[in-house]
């Protein structure tokens, strides 16, 4: 059961950051730093919950670090979202397939 | 709100629910692979309509960590919607209600926000809403039918998918990053810390969440005090 408080306390507090800024505060952010923080939040972010944890979300690192591999060199060549993605998986699977 | 501007927007949206419907479809099987059942998977998407901070939560759950971390790791990943609904709500104007903030608030995703705003001043909530409600529709649909698939399909091709949500997360930061080097220099560092907390003796002690939590803010203040952003490009 205690998933659902899980679910619940998550969607809140994500709603909460969206609701209350919208309703409450009309006026703009002045803090610079704050500012700042916020713009280099999303990148900072999204790296520190993909790496080193995706060498441990599949059955072997290696299989991990290759689709890491595909996805980074996908990425600059500046293909799309859903390539990067698909591609990633791909390469994840025909490691695991060829290892075992 | 008037229906022709959400029927715009319906229409407008629809790259946004093909694209989330692909990636959800990578978080539904995620979900299943850490034990969560598919109803409890569709649940989380229909309530939180994040990625990141979906993601995040899913290991908290996972790890059985305490309710306040799951607050914390939220409170962080998604700072950044509390940026975006401060311009949302001064592109809307004055002259919009609490109550269609409101729902404008909860559809405001990355994507719905930039699609939003790119109509400059003619930005409407019906436009907005309508533009979230086909996107959540993808995200809801594709993570339903990405756990269905997860608790049906082996075990390896499972493992594959749960990584397509790192790959989205890396085809975001790498063009970034390419762009902008202090956010390169912001990637490396959590990264480094990243590493710090996984392998560290001492340091591998902290959870996982509250890892991510904490490189997350290193990394994004040392950057906002090395090169603090122009005015307009925080907007």
């Amino acid at each position: 059961m205690k998933i659902y408080l899980y679910i619940l306390v998550m969607a809140v507090t994500t709603y909460l950051i969206r609701a209350l800024p919208l309703t409450l505060f009309k006026k703009p952010i002045q803090n610079r730093f704050l500012k700042s923080f916020l713009h280099y939040v999303p990148a900072a972010c999204l790296a520190a919950m993909t790496f080193p944890a995706i060498l441990s979300a599949t059955e072997n690192w290696i299989s991990g670090a290759i689709g890491l591999a595909v996805a980074v060199l996908l990425a600059l060549c500046k293909k799309s979202l859903i390539v990067v993605a698909v591609a990633s998986c791909a390469a994840v699977f025909l490691t695991e397939f060829i290892i075992h | 709100m008037k229906s022709k501007e959400f029927f715009a927007g319906l229409k407008a949206g629809m790259p946004v629910c093909v694209g989330y419907f692909s990636v959800s479809f990578g978080f539904g099987a995620m979900a299943i692979a850490q034990g969560i059942t598919v109803w409890q998977a569709i649940l989380i998407s229909a309530s939180n309509l994040t990625s990141a901070g979906q993601f995040a939560g899913l290991t908290v759950i996972a790890t059985g960590a305490a309710i306040i971390e799951m607050i914390l790791t939220q409170l962080v990943i998604n700072s950044r919607y509390a940026l975006m609904s401060l311009a949302l709500g001064q592109r809307l104007g004055p002259n919009v209600g609490a109550g269609k903030r409101l729902i404008a608030a909860f559809f405001n995703t990355d994507e719905v926000f930039a699609l939003g705003m790119s109509r400059g001043k003619q930005l409407t909530t019906g436009f907005f809403v309508g533009v979230g409600t086909v996107a959540a529709l993808g995200w809801i649909s594709g993570t339903a039918m990405g756990a269905i698939a997860g608790s049906l399909l082996p075990e390896s091709v499972r493992m594959a998918l749960g990584v397509m949500l790192y790959g989205m997360f890396i085809a975001i930061v790498v063009p970034q990053a390419r762009e902008e080097k202090p956010i390169l220099i912001s990637v490396i560092l959590a990264l480094v810390l990243g590493c710090l907390f996984a392998w560290c003796p001492g340091l591998n002690q902290i959870s996982d969440g509250l890892a991510i939590v904490i490189s997350t803010v290193l990394a994004a203040s040392a950057c906002a005090v090395l090169f603090p952003v122009e005015e307009e490009v925080a907007q």
